[in-house]
C-alpha cells in the first residue's frame, strides 16, 4: 500500500466524521439560508439571495460591527491579563507548583458556563455581592449588569484561561539565556520585554488572539445573560431569528456572513498563524 | 586599570550548595584568563557572577576599578560568549550583531558599518542576512563572538564557547580566539573544562575544584609544577600515589608507597619523616628501560607489562609495580615491540616526582 493511501485510510473515519456533522448540516443551512420562510415558521425553498441583501443592511451591519468590537475588545483585554499571568506561570513560578497552578488556570471548565455566567449575575445585580458590599459601604447601588460592560466582563472572564495556555507554552519555552543576552548587550528588562520576549512569544499571541476571537464574534451566553434585552449582538440575533423571529433562512444568512468575516481574517493572519503552529 | 577585574571575597550558594566558597582573584587588563575545572565546580557560576546574572551572596567585584557588584548586568561593562550561544532566532545575523550597538542607541549609519566590520573580522562578511538557524556551528559560534566584541567591552566573558564544536573545528577556533584577543587587548575570561583548551590558549590559568581556586599560575607553571591533588590529577598526572616518607637527607626524600614501590624524590623541603604524602609523576617523565641503561641517580623499579593503549603518537603502557598500577607514555619514536606479561623495568628521575598537597584529604 502506498503511504498516500494509507494517509487516505488513516484519515478516513475523520473525514466522514466531517462531512456528517459539519459539511452536511452547513450544506443544508447553506441551501436554506437561500430560502424564505412560511408564515408558520417553516422555510420555502425558493432560492434568492434576499436574505443576504438584507443582512447587510445598516442596522443588522451595525451590530456586526458591535460583534466585531466586543470580540476585539475582549482579545485585547485578555492579552493585557494573561500576559503577565501566562509569563509569571512560565518563568516566574517554581516550577514544581506549575501543573497544579494551571490546573487552576482550567478549574472554571468543570462548571458549565451558563453556571458561572449565573454566578455573575447573583454578583453584579442590584442587589448583588457586589452592590450589598456596596451598601455597607454606604455606596451605590451601581447599575453593572445589563450593560456592555458587564457582556466584556463575562466574556473576557470566559475566554481568559484560552489566553492563557498558548501564551504559557510558549513563554515557558523561552530560553533563558535569550534574555540573559540582552541584558547582556545592554537591554534593561523593557527593553528585553520589547525586543525579545515579546516577539518571540508571539506565535503563542497569535494563536491565543485567534481562540479568544473567533468565539467571541458569535458569543452568545454572556450577551444574553448579561447583556440583558436591551444589547444585541451577531450571536443574540441568530438565536433570536431561529427562535423567537422563526425566521430560519434570515438566520442561517446571518451565520453565514459571520462565518466569511471570520474566513477573511483567518486568510489574513494566516502568516502569523502558520508559525504559531510550531508553538 | 582598563579591563581588570578583582574579585573580593566571592561566595554564591544555590540552597544548600556552595557553588562559589570565598574566591579572590586578580585578572590583569588585556590577560587571557582561564577558568578551569570539572563540571560543578563553580567556574560557569563565577563567571555569571561577573557578568552579572548571579547576584554574589559575599563579596565584592571590580571591573576597572569600579565596584560593579550591585550593578544589573545591562549596566556592565562586560559581553559574554554563551555556551549555546544564545542568538536570537527572531534576528538575522547581522540584526544579533546589531543588537547591543542599538541598545547603545547608536546612528544607523554606525550600526551598519560596525556590524559588517565584525562580521568580517570573525570572517562571516556576507552571511549577515542568514537566520542564525541556517548557519553552521562553528559559524553561530563566531556569530556569538562578533555579537560581543562589536561592543568593545572592557572584558569579554566566554563560556565554554566550544564545547558544542567538534574537535577539529575546536582545535581551530582556539588559535583563532586567541589571535582575536591578542588583536583587540581586550581582557578575556575563559571558561572550560578542556585542560589542553586551558594550556593553549591561556596568559594564566585558574583551576577550580568544588567552588575554590585550587591554584592560579601561567600554563607552564601548572603544568611543570601542579600544586594539589587535584590540580595534578586534572592536568593529567596520571600517577598519582600516596607514600611514607622514610627518610630525608642530602636533597632527597626516600618514599614508599602503599603498595610496596620504594623510589626517591628531589625534596623541595616539604617532606616531613615518617610523614604520608600524596606524589605525582608524569606518565611521559617515565621510561621503560631495558637491562643496565638508565642514570645512576634515577629511580628504577622492576615490574609487568599489564596493558598497552595505542594512540597513535605514542602508547601508553600500564605497569605493574608491585601493588601498583603506573602509566608510562613512550612516543612512537622510541616504541619497540613488546608483549603483555613481559617483565620490564621503569625508570625516572628524582626530580619527575611532584610533591601534592590534598587539602581534601586533610579536610575528610
Amino acid at each position: 500500500m502506498t503511504t498516500r493511501r494509507a494517509a487516505l485510510l488513516l484519515a478516513l473515519p475523520c473525514l466522514l466524521a466531517l462531512v456528517a456533522l459539519f459539511v452536511a448540516p452547513q450544506a443544508l443551512m447553506f441551501e436554506s439560508s437561500l430560502g424564505r420562510r412560511s408564515f408558520y415558521g417553516g422555510v420555502i425553498h425558493q432560492w434568492s439571495l434576499d436574505n443576504y441583501r438584507r443582512a447587510l443592511e445598516p442596522l443588522y451591519l451595525a451590530i456586526l460591527a458591535r460583534s466585531v468590537g466586543l470580540a476585539l475588545a475582549t482579545t485585547l483585554l485578555c492579552l493585557l491579563l494573561a500576559y503577565p499571568a501566562a509569563y509569571w506561570l512560565g518563568r516566574g513560578a517554581p516550577p514544581r507548583a506549575r501543573s497544579a497552578l494551571l490546573v487552576l488556570v482550567i478549574l472554571p471548565f468543570w462548571t458549565s458556563f451558563l453556571v458561572r455566567m449565573y454566578a455573575w449575575i447573583f454578583m453584579l445585580r442590584t442587589e448583588g455581592l457586589v452592590n450589598t458590599a456596596l451598601g455597607v459601604a454606604g455606596l451605590g447601588p451601581l447599575n453593572l449588569l445589563y450593560n456592555d460592560a458587564a457582556v466584556l466582563l463575562g466574556q473576557v472572564y470566559g475566554e481568559l484561561p484560552f489566553m492563557i495556555l498558548p501564551l504559557y507554552a510558549s513563554l515557558e519555552k523561552l530560553d533563558r539565556s535569550l534574555l540573559e543576552a540582552a541584558a547582556d548587550l545592554g537591554a534593561g528588562p523593557l527593553r528585553a520585554l520589547w525586543r525579545v520576549t515579546l516577539p518571540l512569544s508571539r506565535p503563542g499571541i497569535v494563536a491565543g488572539s485567534v481562540l479568544v476571537f473567533i468565539p467571541s464574534l458569535g458569543a452568545y451566553l454572556a450577551p444574553d445573560l448579561l447583556g440583558g434585552a436591551r444589547t444585541v449582538y451577531m450571536g443574540t440575533l441568530i438565536q433570536s431569528q431561529f427562535t423567537f423571529v422563526r425566521d430560519a433562512p434570515f438566520g442561517a444568512a446571518l451565520s453565514f456572513l459571520l462565518s466569511l468575516v471570520v474566513l477573511v481574517l483567518l486568510v489574513t493572519f494566516r502568516g502569523p498563524l502558520r508559525e504559531s503552529r510550531g508553538a | 586599570m582598563r579591563g581588570q577585574v578583582v574579585l573580593e571575597g566571592l561566595g554564591k550558594a544555590f540552597g544548600d550548595v556552595a557553588a562559589v566558597r570565598d574566591v579572590s582573584l586578580e585578572v590583569r587588563g588585556g590577560e587571557f584568563l582561564t577558568l578551569l575545572g570539572p563540571s560543578g565546580c563553580g567556574k560557569t557560576t563565577l563567571l555569571r557572577m561577573i557578568a552579572g546574572f548571579e547576584a554574589p551572596d559575599a563579596g565584592r567585584i571590580l571591573i576597572s576599578g569600579h565596584d560593579v557588584t550591585a550593578r544589573p548586568a545591562y549596566e556592565r561593562p562586560v559581553n559574554t560568549v554563551f555556551q549555546h550561544y544564545a542568538l536570537f532566532p527572531h534576528r538575522t545575523v547581522a540584526g544579533n550583531v546589531a543588537f547591543g550597538l542599538q541598545m547603545q542607541r547608536r546612528g544607523k549609519a554606525e550600526i551598519a558599518e560596525r556590524v559588517e566590520r565584525a562580521l568580517e573580522m570573525v570572517r562571516l562578511g556576507g552571511l549577515g542576512d542568514r537566520r542564525p538557524s541556517q548557519l553552521s556551528g562553528g559559524q553561530q559560534q563566531r556569530v556569538a563572538l562578533a555579537r560581543a566584541v562589536v561592543l568593545e567591552p572592557e572584558v569579554l566573558l566566554l563560556d565554554e564557547p566550544m564545547a558544542a564544536l567538534d574537535l577539529k573545528l575546536r582545535q581551530e577556533m582556539r588559535v583563532e580566539v586567541k589571535n582575536l584577543q591578542e588583536r583587540l587587548g581586550i581582557t578575556f575570561v575563559f571558561v572550560t573544562h578542556d585542560q589542553e583548551e586551558a594550556l593553549v590558549m591561556s596568559d594564566r590559568i585558574a583551576v577550580m575544584n568544588r567552588g575554590r581556586i585550587e591554584q592560579v599560575g601561567p600554563p607552564e607553571a601548572l603544568y611543570d609544577r601542579p600544586r594539589t591533588r587535584f590540580v595534578a590529577d586534572f592536568l593529567a598526572v596520571r600517577n598519582l600515589l600516596q607514600a611514607t616518607v622514610v627518610s630525608v637527607a642530602s636533597g632527597l626524600a626516600a618514599l614508599r608507597t602503599r603498595g610496596g614501590a620504594s623510589f626517591q624524590a628531589k625534596d623541595d623541603g616539604g617532606y616531613r619523616e615518617g610523614g604520608v604524602v600524596w606524589v605525582g609523576v608524569r606518565p611521559e617523565r617515565i621510561r621503560l628501560v631495558e637491562g643496565r641503561e638508565s642514570g645512576d641517580a634515577d629511580n628504577r623499579l622492576g615490574g609487568t607489562l599489564e596493558d598497552e593503549i595505542y594512540l597513535g603518537d605514542r602508547t601508553d603502557w600500564r605497569v605493574r609495580v608491585g601493588e601498583e598500577t603506573l602509566t608510562v607514555a613512550e612516543s612512537a619514536a622510541g616504541a619497540r615491540a613488546r608483549r603483555r606479561g613481559e617483565p620490564v623495568a621503569v625508570s625516572f628521575p628524582p626530580a619527575a616526582v611532584l610533591r601534592l598537597e590534598d587539602p581534601e584529604g586533610e579536610a575528610r
